[in-house]
């Protein structure tokens, strides 16, 4: 069973942004860190995940329809 | 002197002048200011609070009515910001306060210009290069409004001297360049009971977060601090363009006088991301 999500990377982690990112397939039930792992994104460039504008631990669930946004360590002033 | 002949002083000097929203406003030029301040040994900026108080505007902050009220203005130049880091965000952010007329500033940074701060740090030209970010900073505050306060510390903030840069500061605005200098003075500020509003920029990013001493702040953007956190994020790769940085440093100083004038702010235990390579604009709720 497949679903589908609304997939935004940001800055640095647009190169790791899949073909249609806007309605991308993933398995049912698929985890954050899975979800990262398979789109090759390093643990340490994803400290800020956020699901439909709240951030999420590595752990949550995705589900179909989910907003789903990545945006990677920035610190420059 | 005592402060009523000051007051008839200022309503000497005033005068009634029609304002763009028809309403009649009793301005004070600026030299009449500076000639009060001088004729009754008051500091300009004593002279100003006291004409709000009587609702006489000195005409520099005219175009912040009526979004600040001459209250609000009162509460401005009796507050005092912080501002570590003095380069692309610092160096806009201090010139919006200055403009704004937050009365005391404090400005911090241990560097000097050089050639790739051109492209977008505000007090930057051919002609300073290599003149402290300080000097240029006092400079420029004191050029734009001489009735504010300036401190200026030439020194690079560490966990040694950030307490002593935060004293009397009613906010810490956060223009640091790394993330581990974020935390240190994120720490201190939680220590000194003031409130910090942290913003960082890279290409066509940024973020803005309000952090209460209370509140979590730092740790649910970049995870927890230590020797194995990153130091540097996304800026080593994207560099730092003067739209962004100028961008984000006035959302930034939006937030600063939200939060020194007691206005609900949004910022607080949500992080604003932007991204200008589509125009994205998204609070994230951290908790």
């Amino acid at each position: 069973m497949t679903m589908t999500i609304d997939l935004r990377l940001f800055a640095t982690l647009q190169q790791f942004e899949p073909p249609s990112a806007r309605a991308y397939q993933i398995k049912m039930g698929m985890s954050v860190r899975t979800l990262v792992e398979q789109l090759g994104i390093p643990e340490t460039k994803a400290k800020l995940v956020f699901i439909n504008g709240i951030k999420v631990d590595l752990e949550s669930i995705l589900k179909d329809g989910d907003r789903v946004g990545i945006f990677p360590p920035v610190g420059g002033g | 002197m005592n402060p009523n002949s000051i007051i008839d002083m200022l309503m000497a000097g005033a005068r009634n002048q029609q304002q763009p929203d028809r309403r009649d406003r009793s301005v004070l030029a600026l030299q009449y200011c500076a000639d009060i301040a001088q004729r009754t040994g008051r500091t300009r900026k004593e002279i100003e609070v006291l004409a709000l108080e009587h609702d006489i505007i000195p005409e520099r902050y005219l175009r912040n009515l009526n979004i600040l009220s001459p209250a609000d203005q009162v509460g401005l130049l009796q507050s005092r910001a912080c501002i570590v880091g003095l380069g692309g965000l610092g160096g806009y952010v201090t010139e919006t306060l200055a403009r704004l007329g937050v009365g005391a500033l404090t400005v911090v940074d241990g560097d000097c210009f050089d050639e790739t701060n051109l492209n977008r740090q505000l007090f930057s030209s051919e002609h300073n290069l290599s003149q402290t970010k300080t000097a240029a900073a006092v400079e420029r505050i004191l050029t734009i409004n001489s009735a504010l306060y300036v401190q200026d510390y030439n020194e690079l903030m560490d966990t040694e001297n950030v307490a002593r840069l935060l004293e009397q500061a009613d906010i810490a605005v956060d223009c640091l360049d790394n993330i581990h200098s974020r935390f240190v003075l994120q720490k201190a500020a939680k220590e000194a009971g003031i409130p910090m509003v942290s913003a960082a920029v890279a290409g066509f990013s940024g973020q803005v977060l309000t952090i209460f001493p209370e509140d979590p702040g730092l740790e649910q953007v970049y995870g927890p601090p230590g020797p194995h956190a990153a130091d540097k994020g996304a800026e080593t790769t994207l560099g730092n363009l003067g739209c962004t940085v100028s961008l984000v440093a006035s959302l930034q100083c939006t937030e600063v006088v939200k939060i020194l004038l007691k206005k609900d702010s949004d910022l607080r235990n949500q992080l604003l991301i932007i991204d200008l390579s589509d125009y994205t604009f998204e609070k994230i709720h951290l908790i």
